[in-house]
C-alpha cells in the first residue's frame, strides 16, 4: 500500500460483507481485478454498532446463510486476489475465537490485516500483541472527535495504513461528502507517514476524488454492498470499483 | 463505601472496560470527569438529594409482608421502589444523569428502554429539565408495553421503534449507540442500567446505591439486624447493584435473579458487547443470542460487568426464575399483600417462593427483596397470559 501511495497512486479499498450471497468470494476477486489496492471483508456480527442499515442488512443475510468467522476466513484462503485482504469484524468475534488462535487463522489463510472498530487504543493491548506476534497488521481507526495527542498514538500503533473516519456517524451512503472528511485526512497526514485512507460516508467516485485531494485514498463500503443487496454480483462490483478506480486515476 | 470503585480503566476484576468506537471515547472520558467532579461536590449531592426527595418521593419505605411471611415461613421485607415517582428505581439514575447532562452543557438526551420503565423515567427527567428526549425501543417491546409508549410521548419524548435483530432491548441499545456515534457532541446517552462502557456501570450503581443505603437502615430499624438474604432481579442489573451496594459489607447473602431465557451469568461465558466485557448469552462463534423472557426489562442477553465480578468472586450468587413461576409470584404478592409487582421484580419474588424452607432460604430467615417497580404496566399483558 505504501509503495503504491509513494508511486503517486490513490488507494482504493472496497468493503464486501463476507458470506453475502453464494458468489461473495468472486465479488472479492472481481474487486481486485477492477483495480482495488486491498479488499476489506466483513465477518458478520450479530450486533454491528458502527454500521448503518445497508451493512446491517448484509450482515443479517450473511448470518442467515450460515456464515461463521471460520467459514469466511477459510474461504478467503481460496481467493486468488493478488492484493492484500483484510478482515473487519467486531471484538467479540476475536475475543471468543481467542486472540492468538484468531490471529494465526488469519495468517494461515493469507489474510494480512484486521480492522476491529469497537476495540479502541485503550483496550487494544492483548490483541495487538497476538496480532503483532502472528504478523497480522491491525489497522486502527481515528475519528473526528479524536484529540491531537491521541491521533499521534493511534498512528504509531496502527499497522499498514490508518483508517480515518470521515464523519461523526455510522457507515452508510451520504448525498455529499462531510466537511469533516478532508479535515480528518489533513490532521492524520500531518502526524503520520502511513497511508491515510478515509471511509464512512464516501459513496461515489466524485466523493472519492474530493476526499483524496487530502487523503491517500478511500474505503467504500455501503455503496458497493447496496449494489450487492440489490442483486448485483461480481460484474456489478467490478463495474462500480472500476468507476472509482478511473476517477481516482484521473486525479494524477 | 460498600462496593469499591472500578480500576482506572473501568475494570471490576477482568470485567468492564470501554469497548466502543473511537468516535465515542472522548464523550466517555468527558462523562467520567463530569461524574467524578459532581460526585465529589456537596452542592451536587444537595441538589440530587433534594430532587429525589421532593420530586422522586424518596425515601421509599421498607414494608414487612406479614401474610406472605406466614405463607412462606420466612420473614419477607420489601424495599418499595414501586412507590417512587414514575413507579420504579429508574428515576434514581435518570435524575443523576439529567443533572450531569446539564453540567456538561448538552441539550439532547437519548435512551434505550425494554419494559419502558427507563424510557418513562428518562422522558420524565427530560421534561423536568427541559431537555430534548429520544427513546429507542424494540418493536416487540413497543407492542407489549403500549401504555408506556404513550406515556413517554405524553411526556414529550420521541419513541423510535427498532426493527433490527431480535427487536428487543439489545437492539434498542445498538440503535441508541448508533445515534450517539452520530450526535455525541450535542447528546448525552442516558444508559438505564449498570452496563455499557466505563464509567456507566460504576456511575449508575452509585446513583442507585441510595436504595440499598436506605434499605439497610430501614431493615435495621424494623428487624434490629441485617437481613440474612438480600434478593433483587437482574437484567442489566441496576436495582440489584444499588441494593447490593448497601449490603456488601454486611453478612447478608446477596442473590441476583435472572430470567431463565436471558441468564447471562447462568450461561457463564464471557464476551464483549455494548462497550463492556461481561458474561453474555452467545453462540460458539461469538454471535449474541436473543433473550426470551415474559418480562421486557429482563429480555437482555448481557449483564452489568460488576455482577459478573461479584459472581466470579462468590460475593453474590445468581440464580434464575422461569416465566410460569414468575406469573405465580406476580399473583401471590397481589393477593397476599395488595401489591402488584412489576414482572421484573416478580422474578426476585419467584425465587424466594421457591427457596423458602430450603437450605437456600431456611425457615425463619429474614429476606429483603427489592421490589424494583410496580406492575401497572404489565397488567394488560398478564391479563392476556392468564386468560
Amino acid at each position: 500500500m505504501r509503495a503504491a501511495r509513494d508511486a503517486g497512486r490513490k488507494l482504493l479499498v472496497p468493503y464486501v460483507t463476507g458470506g453475502l450471497g453464494a458468489d461473495w468470494c468472486d465479488v472479492v476477486a472481481a474487486c481486485a481485478a477492477a483495480g482495488a489496492d486491498a479488499v476489506e471483508v466483513g465477518i458478520p456480527f450479530s450486533d454491528p454498532v458502527m454500521d448503518g442499515p445497508t451493512i446491517q442488512e448484509a450482515s443479517t443475510r450473511a448470518l442467515a446463510r450460515g456464515a461463521t468467522p471460520a467459514s469466511i476466513v477459510a474461504a478467503l484462503g481460496e481467493v486468488d486476489a493478488g492484493i492484500p485482504l483484510v478482515v473487519m469484524t467486531y471484538y467479540n468475534v476475536v475475543f471468543r475465537g481467542g486472540h492468538r488462535r484468531f490471529a494465526r487463522s488469519l495468517v494461515e489463510h493469507g489474510v494480512s490485516g484486521a480492522i476491529v472498530p469497537d476495540l479502541p487504543l485503550d483496550e487494544f493491548g492483548e490483541w495487538a500483541r497476538a496480532a503483532d506476534d502472528a504478523g497480522v497488521e491491525t489497522i486502527l481507526l481515528a475519528a473526528p472527535t479524536t484529540p491531537d495527542d491521541r491521533l499521534v498514538e493511534i498512528c504509531e500503533r496502527s499497522r499498514g495504513w490508518v483508517y480515518g473516519v470521515g464523519l461523526m456517524g455510522v457507515t452508510g451512503e451520504r448525498t455529499s461528502l462531510a466537511a469533516s472528511a478532508a479535515t480528518m485526512a489533513k490532521r492524520l497526514k500531518a502526524v503520520t507517514d502511513l497511508p491515510v485512507l478515509i471511509g464512512v460516508g464516501v459513496s461515489t467516485p466524485e466523493q472519492a476524488v474530493e476526499v483524496s485531494a487530502a487523503a491517500d485514498g478511500v474505503v467504500v463500503g455501503s455503496a458497493l454492498v447496496r449494489r450487492l443487496l440489490e442483486g448485483g454480483g461480481p460484474e456489478a462490483a467490478a463495474a462500480f470499483v472500476g468507476e472509482l478506480r478511473s476517477a481516482l486515476d484521473g486525479m494524477a | 463505601m460498600a462496593l469499591p470503585e472500578p480500576s482506572p480503566d473501568g475494570r471490576f476484576g477482568e470485567f468492564g472496560g470501554r469497548f466502543i468506537p473511537e468516535s465515542l471515547i472522548p464523550a466517555c472520558r468527558e462523562l467520567e470527569a463530569a461524574f467524578r467532579a459532581a460526585w465529589g461536590d456537596p452542592a451536587f449531592h444537595e441538589e440530587y438529594g433534594r430532587l429525589l426527595r421532593d420530586y422522586g418521593g424518596r425515601p421509599t419505605p421498607v414494608t414487612e409482608c406479614h401474610r406472605l411471611s406466614e405463607r412462606l415461613g420466612v420473614r419477607v421485607l420489601l424495599k418499595r421502589e414501586d412507590l417512587t415517582h414514575t413507579g420504579s428505581h429508574k428515576i434514581n439514575n435518570v435524575v443523576g444523569q439529567a443533572l450531569l447532562t446539564r453540567r456538561m452543557g448538552k441539550q439532547r438526551v437519548i435512551a434505550e428502554t425494554g419494559a419502558g420503565q427507563h424510557g418513562v423515567a428518562t422522558a420524565t427527567a427530560c421534561a423536568l429539565f427541559g431537555l430534548e428526549c429520544v427513546v429507542y425501543m424494540g418493536e416487540v417491546d413497543v407492542e407489549r408495553q403500549a401504555l408506556n409508549v404513550f406515556r413517554m410521548e405524553l411526556l414529550g419524548a420521541d419513541v423510535i421503534p427498532v426493527g433490527s435483530g431480535s427487536r428487543t432491548l439489545k437492539d434498542a441499545v445498538n440503535e441508541a449507540l448508533r445515534d450517539w456515534v452520530a450526535n455525541v457532541e450535542t447528546t448525552h446517552y442516558c444508559i438505564g442500567s449498570v452496563m455499557g462502557p466505563h464509567p456507566y456501570p460504576w456511575m449508575v450503581r452509585e446513583f442507585q446505591s441510595i436504595l440499598g443505603t436506605e434499605a439497610r437502615e430501614q431493615t435495621r430499624a424494623i428487624v434490629g439486624a441485617d437481613p440474612d438474604v438480600v434478593v433483587a432481579c437482574v437484567g442489566g442489573g441496576s436495582n440489584a447493584a444499588g441494593t447490593f451496594a448497601g449490603f456488601a459489607d454486611t453478612p447478608a447473602r446477596l442473590v441476583g435473579v435472572e430470567a431463565e431465557g436471558g441468564a447471562a451469568i447462568g450461561h457463564g461465558v464471557p464476551g464483549v458487547v455494548h462497550g463492556m466485557k461481561s458474561f453474555l448469552v452467545q453462540d460458539e462463534e461469538g454471535q449474541v443470542l436473543e433473550a426470551h423472557s415474559i418480562s421486557a426489562g429482563l429480555d437482555y442477553p448481557g449483564v452489568g460487568p460488576e455482577h459478573s465480578y461479584l459472581s466470579a468472586t462468590g460475593r453474590a450468587t445468581y440464580v434464575t426464575a422461569g416465566d410460569d413461576e414468575v406469573l405465580d409470584a406476580f399473583k401471590l404478592l397481589s393477593q397476599t399483600e395488595g401489591i402488584i409487582p412489576a414482572l421484573e421484580s416478580a422474578h426476585a419474588l419467584a425465587w424466594v417462593v421457591r427457596a423458602a424452607g430450603t437450605d437456600e432460604l431456611p425457615t425463619g430467615a429474614v429476606v429483603l427483596i427489592t421490589l424494583s417497580g410496580r406492575g401497572d404496566k404489565d397488567v394488560a399483558q398478564v391479563r392476556e397470559l392468564l386468560s
